[in-house]
């Protein structure tokens, strides 16, 4: 069964997804243990996307470089689609996260949740804070020296 | 004339086979794993994909391992390997300003808000030997403080409030590609960025290098280098919404440079830009330098004639795959080409010898 | 959106891409090569109300970097998803189009699409004109690609010969009808038949 789902909502799995690391999706939807029938409408196929870059940091863009990302779109026996853009070249992560798409979109929204997007967003949360607090120590403290009479 | 030469394919494929021995080495080290590469060589990483102009660190280590560590033949892999990838399309414009800044400094402003951020740097080690790494060895973990999650403003936005600095208009002009039509020149400022940002980092630091020795006066500040990791949207046909598909990390510098002022812009800053992938410093700084004193007929200053404003020759000659193609074809067979140039030299001499002959027997008759 | 509508607009794309496509092209290039010739053209499946030979054609030349117009008697919401998920072309305004699909009479008038310039006369529309069938012909085609001359059915035998006398300036045309298309580049030199 299909449910309504937000744009944003969507938007926001489908970027954790994207940029999640191949081994711990790959892990998490292993114990998630519930892989679906399913019927390719794209396999996934690797390619290039170009990033752009603005001037200055907020003028008019140009074109900076490619990044390599990978493609699918996949439909289930119940007709729901799932798409996946993922960074790299990893067709298995492609499938996992086009998957996880789809199912995203059913009644198994909720387990999946919890059993695979919240723990990926906190690896992911985790590894930020930590590079953070690792910037954060090499924050300089000025401090003035009181030269002089007073 | 052409003439094609056959007979090297056997002494082509033993010379293949002995660069796969020469690249693996002695077969008593331990060989290099892709991961190693990308995890303790990664300023080599960053360098091959900002001038490789494609953002993959497993790419870049396998390409950095083939090339037996020849930086410029692993970009020039990696060039080759990205024309044969299907372009999915263009993504939406990054936003450094939410940059999850690694490193974050100004020479400008002591009390930026979000502080100075040394980061993991060069800048203060004493450029001493390190002989405990040539031991084996563990690094301790780096102390960590409370984190800062929150947004760090760029430095010129500061100068903005107070007008002193020009604006950098924003819009949605379509940026032209030099990976689709070839560059001609005036470029215009958007695919000047796009080449200097995939340059040569040794050619771009030369032409940088030069505007701070006269050669185009540009005295530029930093006014905020910024090194972290952004995420990079793209808008899904299919979707209709755009989502972020990856995140890649950046290096950025811009450069605050006094300008006098024009016929129609008062006396204030001026910026230039520099954007480049991986943690490429150097890079950033030196292109941000390069983009600034090409700007030189825009803000109406003097062209000085110094190589660096000149537009067509940073652009044509930054590229060292063009260069290197071009350089290393001479060494190639040119047997015919310089046939010809023989009997040539040797005609030139024979007559040469005449004339001398012929004069020397005329003056002896005098 | 229905379930049906959703699959479909992600269906009906080339089976094997690789293979499709090059087949496709060779279609579509020897249609070109030989200009007023018929050829057929499988493999994909657009939504209803586009033959299977435009289908094939856009599938095959369009990308992200190449603009469609559609015209209004081919416009719909069920072919714009099918576009936009097998061929990420984005869709444009007439005068900035790359390709054009539509009827004839719906794509006139002709000097609404690029015609490319002097410097670039590469840079112009390829028009896709949908066709009920390949009518009895009413002109001679001579030039480039023709051994001789050959005949050809057109919409509108004047418009093609004001397009043609703008050379090498000017549009290039496929027709499509069901699973087969002809085609007629500016290069060619018609005469109307008597």
């Amino acid at each position: 069964m299909k449910t309504e789902i937000s744009a944003p909502a969507r938007k926001a799995w489908m970027s954790l997804l994207a940029q999640a690391d191949e081994a711990d999706l790959s892990r998490l939807w292993q114990a998630f243990d519930h892989n679906p029938d399913f019927n390719w409408l794209r396999p996934p196929e690797a390619g290039g996307v170009m990033v752009r870059g603005r001037m200055g940091g907020s003028g008019a863009p140009f074109n900076l470089g490619e990044m390599t990302v990978t493609r699918c779109a996949l439909t289930l026996t119940d007709g729901t689609v799932g798409h996946a853009y993922v960074q790299g070249r990893s067709k298995p992560k492609a499938e996992i996260a086009a998957k996880v798409d789809a199912l995203m979109q059913t009644e198994a929204a909720q387990d999946l949740r919890q059993a695979v997007l919240d723990p990926l967003q906190q690896v992911q949360q985790a590894q930020k804070k930590a590079r953070a607090a690792k910037a954060a120590a090499t924050k300089v403290e000025f401090f003035t020296m009181v030269r002089g009479e007073d | 004339m052409y003439v094609a030469v056959k007979g090297g394919e056997r002494a082509i494929d033993n010379a293949h086979a002995w660069l796969a021995e020469e690249r693996r080495g002695d077969t008593g080290v331990a060989e290099l794993s892709l991961a190693q590469i990308r995890e303790q060589m990664s300023l080599a990483v960053n360098r091959v994909m900002a001038e490789g102009s494609l953002y993959d660190p497993d790419l870049a280590a396998l390409a950095i391992k083939q090339s037996r560590g020849d930086l410029i033949e692993a970009i020039f892999l990696i060039r080759a390997y990205r024309t044969t990838l299907p372009r999915f399309g263009y993504s939406e414009a990054v936003d450094t300003g939410v940059m999850a800044c690694d490193r974050r400094i100004s020479a400008t402003f002591k009390d930026a808000p979000g502080g100075q951020v040394l980061g993991p740097t060069f800048d203060y080690t004493h450029r001493l030997l390190d002989f405990k790494l040539a031991a084996d060895g563990e690094t301790p973990e780096a102390p960590a403080a409370e984190p800062r999650m929150e947004v760090t403003p760029h430095i010129t936005e500061f100068l903005q409030g107070e007008d002193i600095i020009e604006r950098e208009p924003s819009s949605e002009a379509v940026p032209g590609d030099l990976t689709r039509e070839p560059m001609s020149c005036p470029a215009g400022r958007a695919v000047r960025l796009q080449s200097l940002s995939r340059g040569d980092e040794g050619f771009i630091l030369g032409m940088a290098y030069s505007t701070q020795r006269g050669y185009a006066r540009n005295h530029a500040f930093v006014g905020e280098l910024r090194i972290g990791k952004v995420p990079v949207e793209m808008e899904i046909p299919e979707l209709g919404f755009a989502i972020e598909i990856g995140e890649v990390e950046l290096t950025e510098c811009e450069t605050v440079n006094q300008f006098k002022g024009s016929k129609t812009v008062p006396p204030q800053f001026t910026r230039g830009y520099g954007l480049v992938f991986g943690q490429s410093e150097r890079k950033s700084i030196a292109m941000a330098l390069v983009d600034r004193a090409l700007r030189w007929e825009e803000l109406g200053e003097d062209n000085l004639g110094a190589a660096a404003q000149d537009e067509e020759f940073v652009l044509s000659h930054s590229d060292n795959i063009q260069a290197t193609g071009f350089l290393e074809h001479i060494k190639l067979p040119h047997y015919v080409d310089f046939q010809s140039e023989l009997e040539l030299v040797r005609k030139l001499r024979r007559e040469a010898q005449e004339l001398a002959e012929e004069m020397a027997a005329r003056e002896a008759a005098e | 959106m229905s379930l049906d509508i959703e699959t479909n607009s992600y269906g009906g794309g080339f089976a094997t891409p690789p293979v499709d496509a090059a087949n496709a092209f060779r279609a579509a290039m020897n249609a070109m090569a030989r200009p007023g010739s018929v050829q057929d053209i499988t493999g994909a499946e657009p939504p209803a109300g586009i033959s299977a030979a435009a289908g094939c054609l856009l599938l095959t030349l369009c990308d992200p970097e190449t603009g469609i117009y559609l015209a209004p008697d081919v416009d719909s919401p069920a072919l714009r998803s099918w576009l936009a998920f097998h061929t990420g072309a984005p869709f444009v305004a007439v005068d900035k189009a790359d390709f054009a699909l539509g009827s004839w009479q719906a794509l006139l008038p002709l000097d609404q699409y690029p015609i490319g310039t002097s410097e670039y006369p590469d840079r112009s529309a390829t028009l896709i004109v949908e066709l009920t069938e390949f009518a009895a012909p009413n002109v001679n085609l001579t030039g480039p690609g023709i051994k001789d001359s050959t005949q050809f059915a057109l919409p509108d035998v004047g418009a093609c010969q004001g397009n043609a006398a703008q050379f090498p300036l000017g549009v290039d045309f496929f027709f499509t009808c069901q699973s087969q298309l002809a085609a007629l580049p500016r290069s060619t030199t018609l005469l109307a038949k008597d």
